[in-house]
């Protein structure tokens, strides 16, 4: 009974109840980041550290909080672990945070942070609330990486920054689609994949 | 010469670097409310109001406060024996957690303001105040001003430039959608997945700006 209860609350978020595909949480930093696998993995990994932590946190002083300053409470634990965040990926991945740029700040007003403190962190403990905050990071995550997957392949034929499609201007076969690597890309992609998982799911599909 | 640099920094935050559309911020507000006109416009209006005040506001923070060699105005105030210089203390990490704090007290004080004077105005933004301090587009425009380093000058014209376009943004979506009513989507597109693709193509759009040398 505990046991599925943690399963549930940890990869919950990751299929069946997404957050950027299905609540559509969190998407104003999802798309800007996807140009390359490697800074979404970075991103993925700072937003998963600071909704465990500051899942874990807002619970913990949950029972301290009044509730007409909850919100400017939770909004400043939030912000304090983006700083702590911040300041690592900028001792140990300065490249990284430098395409980063302004992103990794907006993880404070990403809804799924926010979303989670307010609809999970305040009502469960400790543990629990940090499972869900991993479970949801990781689930933020897996969206990242299938958009990034598919702008830096078509993007720039590589995968992971190795050359899986040789280009054209460097004496291979394959000619880049430059579209991939602007910003409305993301869009499209998202967009096919709500309509793939909408397919399989229809309970999903919005009465219009 | 200085009009024309205002002028650019306009425009520029406008048309090529539009918040919504370039910079994907404020995304979760833009689609959740974009359905009809009338709203957009309300949220559009408060967006403005809330950028051409906090952008200036966070600049005068970093620039007073926060900056590396910022606070070298603190020296003249102690006592001439004492040794630390407090023109190299770097502050510049606690951005986040100020620029935050600015943009929420500044939503608080807006929104004390218009209920007092402009009560129909109020009325007319009801929720979209208070859901303004979590759009990312507001601390974005902040960040990038951190970023860009603008002046303070230079920081009024851009955060009502960023105000602007995010508007021009979301009030032309919520046109398309009105009319997207009466066409006939694939049911598993209905909704979301189409409005995705329509902002896409209204990037794509934009794009077409960003060739524009000022």
């Amino acid at each position: 009974m505990a046991k599925s209860k943690v399963g549930k609350v940890l990869f919950g978020p990751i299929i069946d109840n997404n957050p950027i595909a299905l609540q559509i949480l969190g998407i104003c930093s999802a798309l800007a980041v996807t140009t390359s696998i490697n800074v979404s993995i970075v991103m993925s990994l700072a937003v998963v550290a600071v909704l465990a932590f500051s899942s874990a946190a807002v619970s913990m002083i949950r029972n301290y909080i009044p509730s007409s300053i909850r919100i400017i409470v939770q909004m400043t634990v939030i912000a304090s672990a983006v700083i702590v965040v911040d300041q690592i990926l900028k001792a140990f991945a300065y490249e990284t945070s430098k395409q980063l740029s302004v992103f990794v700040g907006l993880i404070i007003t990403n809804c799924i942070v926010m979303g989670r403190a307010e609809g999970f962190a305040m009502k469960n403990g400790v543990w629990m609330s940090f499972l869900d905050g991993i479970g949801n990071g990781l689930g933020y995550g897996m969206v990242l990486l299938f958009v990034a997957f598919f702008r830096e392949l078509l993007g720039n034929g590589t995968l992971f920054g190795f050359e899986l499609m040789p280009l054209d201007r460097n004496g291979g076969w394959y000619n880049p689609n430059n579209l991939m690597l602007l910003p409305p890309s993301a869009f499209f992609i998202i967009g096919i994949l709500i309509w793939v998982i909408r397919l399989n799911k229809p309970e999903q599909i919005e009465e219009a | 010469m200085d009009f024309e640099r205002h002028l650019s920094i306009f425009l520029q935050a406008v048309f090529v670097e539009n918040l919504a559309l370039a910079f994907f911020l404020g995304m979760c507000t833009f689609l959740a409310v974009s359905k009809n006109v009338k709203t957009a416009i309300g949220l559009g209006i408060a967006v403005i109001a809330i950028q051409t005040i906090t952008v200036p506001a966070n600049q005068l923070i970093y620039s007073l406060l926060l900056k590396k060699g910022a606070l070298v105005w603190v020296n003249s105030l102690l006592i001439p024996t004492s040794t630390y210089d407090f023109g190299e203390v770097d502050l510049t990490f606690l951005g986040f957690i100020s620029y935050i704090g600015v943009i929420a007290a500044m939503v608080q004080i807006l929104e004390m303001f218009l209920d007092k004077f402009l009560p129909s105005l109020y009325n007319a933004l009801g929720i979209f105040l208070p859901l303004i301090t979590v759009n990312c587009a507001i601390l974005g425009a902040s960040l990038f001003m951190e970023q860009r380093d603008y002046a303070f000058g230079e920081s009024i014209t851009f955060g009502f430039g960023c105000g602007v376009g995010w508007a021009l943004a979301i009030m032309a979506l919520a046109g398309i959608r009105e009319k997207m009513k009466y066409s006939d989507v694939p049911p598993p597109l209905r909704g979301l997945g189409i409005t995705f693709i329509t902002v896409g193509l209204m990037s794509l759009a934009f794009m077409s700006f960003s060739g524009i040398q000022l």
